[in-house]
């Protein structure tokens, strides 16, 4: 059986070209048929966001791409509570489907993947 | 154990100088590194062009050695190095740069070369940030 990947992303989608390279790592473990699931963490919490203006920064949208996961058979993505919270961003609504888990959740999540790469 | 080592930052920076020394320990436990992948500013170490100061560690020369030596599998994200400026011949020639820096031992090869090693792997260990 495959190994299974969790992949942590923790940067905010206007920090440079980091979260679009955590989501490539995404996007070829879809392309490979790899059992991969996201967690969004910290200022990666930002990516799930509706309605952002990346133009104004001219940034790339990166919600297209994050919206295409399904397609690539990244159906399992998760955002910590918490970084939620301390953002304000608690009660947002989200563009990107993603289950909210609290800390302890997180940790038990962790634990059941083979690896886990945080960028 | 079979290992696989992400590097994610530049050869300035201390984790990358900390990836080498780990990668180094690991053989002189006997363990097995399956792949070193290099993603993010990680692609800068497998430049050549890297010039450092003579009372300083030239950790890119360190790591190319400890690779060629070993003959270990080194694979560098060839979009992360695109966008970084680090080219071997082919790329150099497809999009009409003079520059050919990528140094002897790495190869240029997609991210699935990281899942591939994950699948092969006992343990994924990254080092990035400063």
């Amino acid at each position: 059986m495959a190994q299974s990947v969790l992949l942590i992303s923790r940067q905010a989608p206007w920090a440079g070209i980091a979260a679009a390279e955590a989501l490539d790592i995404a996007l070829a473990a879809g392309a490979f048929d790899l059992p991969l699931s996201m967690l969004f963490m910290d200022d990666g919490v930002f990516q799930l966001l509706a309605q952002q203006q990346p133009q104004i920064l001219e940034q790339k949208d990166l919600s297209a791409n994050l919206q295409a996961l399904p397609m690539f058979g990244i159906e399992q993505l998760y955002v910590a509570q918490q970084c939620l919270s301390e953002r304000g961003l608690a009660d947002s609504s989200l563009a990107i489907e993603a289950e909210r888990l609290d800390d302890l959740q997180i940790q038990q999540l962790i634990r059941q993947f083979d690896h886990v790469i945080t960028l | 154990m079979k290992f696989v080592i992400n590097v994610l930052s530049a050869s300035t920076a201390p984790s990358t100088r900390r990836a080498l020394r780990f990668a180094q320990a690991l053989l002189a436990s006997g363990h097995e590194i399956v792949r070193v992948f290099f993603y993010q500013d990680g692609v800068l170490t497998a430049s050549n062009n890297i010039v450092v100061a003579q009372d300083q560690q030239d950790i890119a020369q360190q790591w190319q050695a400890f690779i060629t030596e070993h003959q270990l599998d080194a694979v560098v994200c060839i979009a992360a190095a695109l966008r970084r400026g680090v080219l071997d011949q082919a790329e150099a020639q497809r999009y009409q740069r003079d520059a050919v820096n990528l140094a002897e031992g790495y190869q240029l090869s997609g991210l699935g070369q990281l899942h591939d090693g994950l699948q092969q792997a006992d343990r994924l260990i990254s080092f990035g940030g400063e």
